[in-house]
């Protein structure tokens, strides 16, 4: 999250571990917003611009289930998704 | 052996291929001398052998992803099967057993496993014998070098996922994980029981000889399930309409051969197959050969209108711009007359209740858009259209669960809902037809223990 040099980020969502707290849309309306249950719907997949990347952190370490995770892009492809 | 079909269910009779007439037919010298993780991977890769549990992955990347790996991987022949309109893997190991444990044994002994298991269908009890009595004529003729192990999954339509499986397989309940097998402390190849056979089939008798069948980019035979009972081997690229079940027996060809190997077993219902009226205001237009759909790719599949069955293959060429899949290899029919509508909310009602319960938009969106949609074949009236609530609610749930059951309800309704349209059309504006009410053509079995279930 340094302002020189910034590595490029992506939020994603472990879906089994989020319960639906709903703290990541309070802490980053920008790129999240709920779904009609409560669960997060993350814009333009997960990209994290790096003038959100302060919120988004603070969105991550707020998760009570810790199910939003903050991932470099070039290793992003890994968490909460399907089989190959 | 030619490269005709049948191959996977080549062999005298219609009973288990005891080993003696397996050696006869495939040999397989390579068990004894042994292939690497590289050169099985580039056998794969040079005959084109792509997954047949459903997701179609290229086998030999599975293999080279595994090879890569820090520890050795246990290797898991998946024949969990928890589709229901699927019984394909349960005929494969109760006719083909040495088939598919050659191909265990040669993936075991490349990625130099020391673990092989069978997940198998508790209760698939035809298809467990034939393995155990096969593993003890393996045994006796020292055939194996890797341990192997059969161990029953719980029934479920999630539980044959593979993370699901490998979950089980650790003492934890058959639901799916975040983790990629190959990840973590103990990775693990999970194959389908048929991808691991027409692996052996490949190293007894050469990629060429696996090409003769099929089409250059997807090559091969498949096995398929016809309405839920019947199990057919053929090559893929082959008409839907040679497919479909009330196709002229002329039509079906050599292949018919394999059609005895079905197992006796299976659950599925024939009520009301013989229903030939037409739907309400529909007449037979679109059911040129007196089938108005068919679900192609089991219940994640796509619906296919049965008007085009001639022009589609099974091939995904054909089936992905329709928004279908070969998947597994099921296919359902839908004769002219029976209700698409009442059918798809039906299906929809029950992939919500399969639901493992792990995921929200999984958990509470199936459910949503299936209590939005069951008004539409009830016997009231739908008040208002749930369609554009339904469509908004798809495009939210896609790819946001753990493992991909949303995503595969979500296709088979897109696809419903285009090749149903009129008569989603019809029931939004009427409420539901004189079919509504007929006994479902898809076998929907009784909903499988909830996580809590499986946890207490």
């Amino acid at each position: 999250m340094s302002r020189d040099g910034h590595q490029a980020e992506r939020l994603e969502v472990d879906p089994i571990a989020c319960a639906g707290h709903g703290l990541c849309a309070e802490l980053l309306p920008e790129l999240i917003e709920l779904d009609d249950w409560g669960y997060p719907l993350l814009a333009n997949g997960g990209e994290v611009p790096p003038e959100l990347a302060a919120l988004a952190r603070r969105a991550a370490d707020a998760c009570p289930t810790l199910a939003l995770h903050r991932l470099r892009v070039a290793a992003a492809a890994g968490v909460g998704r399907a089989t190959p | 052996m030619t490269a005709s079909t049948p191959r996977l269910m080549a062999g005298p009779g219609r009973g288990t291929v005891a080993l003696g007439d397996h050696l006869a037919l495939h040999g397989l010298p390579a068990l004894e001398s042994g292939l690497g993780a590289g050169a099985l991977a580039d056998l794969a890769e040079r005959a084109g052998l792509r997954g047949r549990g459903g997701a179609g992955f290229p086998t030999d990347r599975k293999l080279r992803a595994l090879a890569e790996a820090r520890r050795a991987p246990f290797v898991v022949a998946n024949g969990s099967e928890g589709e229901p309109a699927s019984g394909k893997d349960r005929t494969l190991l109760t006719r083909s057993p040495h088939l598919v444990l050659d191909g265990l044994q040669l993936t075991a002994l490349a990625l130099g496993a020391e673990r092989a298991v069978v997940a198998v269908r508790a209760g698939a009890g035809s298809a467990r014998a034939a393995l155990a009595t096969a593993l003890a004529e393996r045994t006796a003729a020292g055939r194996d070098r890797v341990p192997v192990e059969v161990f029953p999954v719980p029934a479920g339509f999630v539980a044959g996922e593979e993370r699901a499986v490998l979950n089980a397989l650790a003492g934890g309940p058959p639901l799916p994980t975040v983790r990629r097998p190959w990840e973590g402390a103990r990775p693990a190849l999970v194959q389908n029981v048929e991808t691991l056979a027409q692996l052996a089939l490949i190293a007894a008798h050469g990629a060429d000889w696996f090409r003769a069948a099929g089409t250059a980019a997807e090559p091969g035979t498949t096995l398929v399930t016809l309405d839920a009972a019947v199990v057919r081997e053929v090559p893929l690229g082959t008409p839907l309409s040679e497919l479909m079940p009330g196709a002229s027996d002329a039509n079906r060809g050599a292949s018919d051969a394999n059609r005895g190997a079905s197992d006796a077993n299976r659950g599925a219902s024939d009520a009301n197959r013989g229903a030939s009226d037409a739907h309400r205001g529909e007449g037979d237009a679109n059911g040129g050969a007196g089938v108005r759909a068919l679900l192609v790719g089991g219940y994640a599949g796509g619906w296919v209108d049965g008007a085009a069955a001639g022009r589609v293959r099974l091939l995904q060429a054909d089936l992905r711009p329709l928004g279908a899949t070969v998947g597994c290899g099921a296919i359902v029919a839908l004769p002219a007359g029976s209700c698409g509508v009442a059918e798809t909310v039906r299906l929809m009602r029950w992939l919500a209740d399969e639901s493992a319960g792990q995921c929200g938009p999984c958990l509470y969106g199936l459910d949503a858009i299936a209590t939005a949609l069951e008004p539409l074949s009830a016997p009231r009236r739908p008040r208002e259209d749930p369609l554009p609530r339904v469509r908004r609610w798809c495009g939210q749930i896609d790819g946001r669960g753990a493992c991909r059951h949303p995503d595969g309800a979500l296709r088979m309704l897109a696809s419903a809902l285009r090749v149903f349209a009129a008569e989603f059309d019809d029931h939004v504006r009427h409420g539901a037809c004189e079919r509504c009410a007929a006994p479902s053509l898809l076998p929907l079995p009784a909903h499988a223990a909830t996580p809590e279930e499986v946890a207490a």
